[in-house]
């Protein structure tokens, strides 16, 4: 059997499958199942990212994109679709992005129940400035601004969005995926679809967070990254879907 | 011509529909608050969005989503609201939108705000100050063709007095000469094309359409508004050419000026007055040009000397500038004051030029 090189697995909606994110980054698979779920809806999206190290995604991937100010990707999008109602929207953004910098303007486009799908790529770090406290930094997880392990005591708790968002009326759907085995990769995939198809059916503000490895910005070895990520963030938040409509 | 009574912000938000302001997100404050309840009562009846954002910064942000997709947006508010907005000012600015910001100022203090900015970048944006409401009606939308002309945000320096006057004016739509096509706007439909659309200040494109990077863009784009001040500088002159005594003002306070120079003249006094109507570009090359042989030019602005600057940038004899204004505020702080007056006004200039009356 010809062995395939892992290029040939590139999805239709990449323009260059070179990047720079570090080994065993979490956000390139978890980009990944959502290009090739737009493709396999046949989508044509217009994609609003926000600031981080999947900001370059951008770069490569063949959407219509705009590049959003730091946690206003939501209200962006919001302009976005109220002129192009029968557009497809996806924002993109990390924790540091949504949940630190514009935990406002997720809330309140969840409220208005903006038809778009926003999804967010959660590793509990800010990796881009090279490892710092977010809002979403597990207690005990060390960083750079939390040296010994963040302390609740001292700097409070990480906030779960994906519970703060489905107690919103606007909000359809609201689910919590992860990309540490191939499994939870099956299965985060088809939340992202989901929330697509929701979004196409008008039924109102849809989310999907990732959980996402960094092993860079958790000083942890590459291949320890999806243990880590199982050890820390899944057993803090959760996997699964916080709030769906009832199967038809 | 159909002459109808309106109130400022009635009239201003007719005229931005007209000039086919689509989308418009806005947050309640004095005294922009009318401006935004007109446009939620009349943009939607026109097939446009008007949101009561959450926040300054989150209706900026609607609006420059919604201008990335090529439709004509806006937003507004006044000084202080402005202020959370400068972020995305500069955005926009740097990833070449259009959008009109109305600022329904509280007085005259955010001169220096509208004319160089608290973004970050090398960006200016164009400034229109009407006088009154009927010239507000035509600033509204000549900024709608400037934005879309040049890529810009671009403001709309109104106060309390334009908001909240109630006069009779004629809201025509103005016939502007065509604009680039917008092949920038994002829709979606280049997706998977192989050659999709990106709009980000660092301009780096994607791998089958290459963009300048951050340097060049920026480059290209502090050039583009050198290009501006060259070509868009707007003002509004009288009596100049025998003037001994220029008095220089902006917006509103010009129609108090207008007042006192036809009283001066008519006593005899060799006086004339200069008004930018943008406010960047400043109308620089104007303004040596009306001031050359003059004794005095005094600036009359309500705030502590911030135009002041400007005119002593480009008068002929930049040592016979002097300011007669000051900041003057009403007790609720929400616009002009007590020296928004022609009889304080008359008083100071004559104070300046040394005929103070009585003395005379």
């Amino acid at each position: 059997m010809t062995p395939r090189l892992i290029s040939a697995f590139k999805p239709s909606l990449l323009q260059s499958s070179e990047h720079d994110l570090c080994p065993g980054c979490g956000h390139a698979p978890a980009w990944r199942i959502t290009l090739d779920v737009v493709a396999e809806l046949d989508l044509k999206p217009v994609v609003l990212a926000g600031h981080g190290c999947y900001t370059q995604l951008m770069v490569n991937s063949d959407v219509d994109s705009l590049q959003t100010l730091h946690g206003r990707a939501p209200a962006a999008a919001t302009g976005v679709k109220r002129m192009l109602p029968d557009t497809p929207v996806i924002t993109l953004q990390g924790d540091g992005d949504m949940v630190s910098e514009g935990l406002h303007e997720v809330l309140h486009a969840a409220a208005r129940g903006e038809r778009i799908t926003a999804l967010l790529f959660n590793n509990g770090v800010f990796g881009d400035t090279g490892g710092h406290m977010t809002a979403t930094t597990v207690v005990g997880q060390r960083t750079k601004t939390s040296l010994d392990g963040r302390d609740a005591e001292q700097h409070g708790y990480p906030i779960d969005v994906g519970r703060l968002l489905a107690q919103i009326d606007g909000a359809a759907y609201v689910a919590r995926g992860a990309v540490s085995s191939a499994g939870l990769v099956a299965r985060t995939k088809r939340m992202i679809r989901r929330a697509l198809e929701l979004q196409l059916e008008g039924a109102g503000f849809t989310f999907v967070e990732v959980l996402t490895m960094c092993p860079t910005g958790w000083f942890v070895g590459t291949p320890q990254g999806p243990e880590y990520l199982e050890e820390s963030m899944i057993a803090t938040f959760g996997i699964g879907e916080l709030k769906a409509p009832s199967a038809p | 011509m159909t002459k109808r009574l309106l109130q400022g912000s009635e009239a201003v938000a007719e005229a931005a529909i007209a000039a086919g302001c689509r989308f418009f997100a806005g947050y309640p404050m004095l005294p922009f608050t009318e401006l935004l309840e007109q446009m939620a009562s009349k943009l939607p009846a026109a097939g446009g969005v008007c949101i009561n954002a959450a926040s300054e910064i989150e209706g900026i942000n609607m609006a420059l989503g919604a201008a990335a997709t090529g439709a004509r947006a806006a937003t507004g508010s006044c000084g202080q609201g402005l202020a959370l907005m400068q972020e995305a000012i500069a955005e926009l600015a740097l990833n070449e939108l259009p959008l009109v910001i109305f600022n329904m100022a509280r007085g005259q203090q955010d001169y220096f705000q509208a004319t160089r900015g608290g973004g970050w970048g090398d960006y200016r944006t164009i400034t229109l100050a009407p006088k009154d409401v009927t010239e507000a009606v035509d600033h509204t939308q000549l900024l709608f063709h400037l934005a879309d002309l040049h890529r810009t945000p671009v403001i709309l320096y109104g106060d309390y007095v334009i908001a909240h006057s109630s006069v009779a004016v004629d809201v025509r739509p103005l016939a502007f000469p065509p604009t680039p096509p917008k092949v920038w706007a994002l829709d979606g439909s280049m997706t998977g094309s192989g050659r999709a659309r990106q709009i980000w200040t660092w301009a780096q494109g994607k791998p089958n359409t290459p963009g300048p990077g951050p340097n060049r863009a920026w480059q290209t784009i502090a050039e583009k508004y050198d290009h501006i001040a060259g070509i868009e500088a707007r003002h509004e002159v009288a009596h100049a050419d025998d003037a001994d005594i220029l008095l220089v003002s902006f917006g509103t306070t010009g129609v108090f000026v207008d007042r006192v120079v036809e009283e001066l003249r008519a006593e005899g006094l060799r006086v004339g007055a200069f008004r930018p109507v943008t406010l960047w570009p400043f109308p620089g090359a104007a303004l040596e040009a009306a001031s050359r042989g003059c004794s005095h030019v005094l600036v009359y602005e309500l705030n502590g000397g911030q135009m002041v600057d400007d005119v002593r940038m480009y008068a002929a004899d930049r040592s016979v500038v002097r300011s007669i204004g000051g900041v003057s505020q009403d007790g609720s702080g929400m616009r002009q004051g007590a020296l928004l007056d022609a009889a304080v006004l008359r008083r100071r200039v004559l104070d300046a030029v040394g005929l103070t009356e009585g003395a005379r």
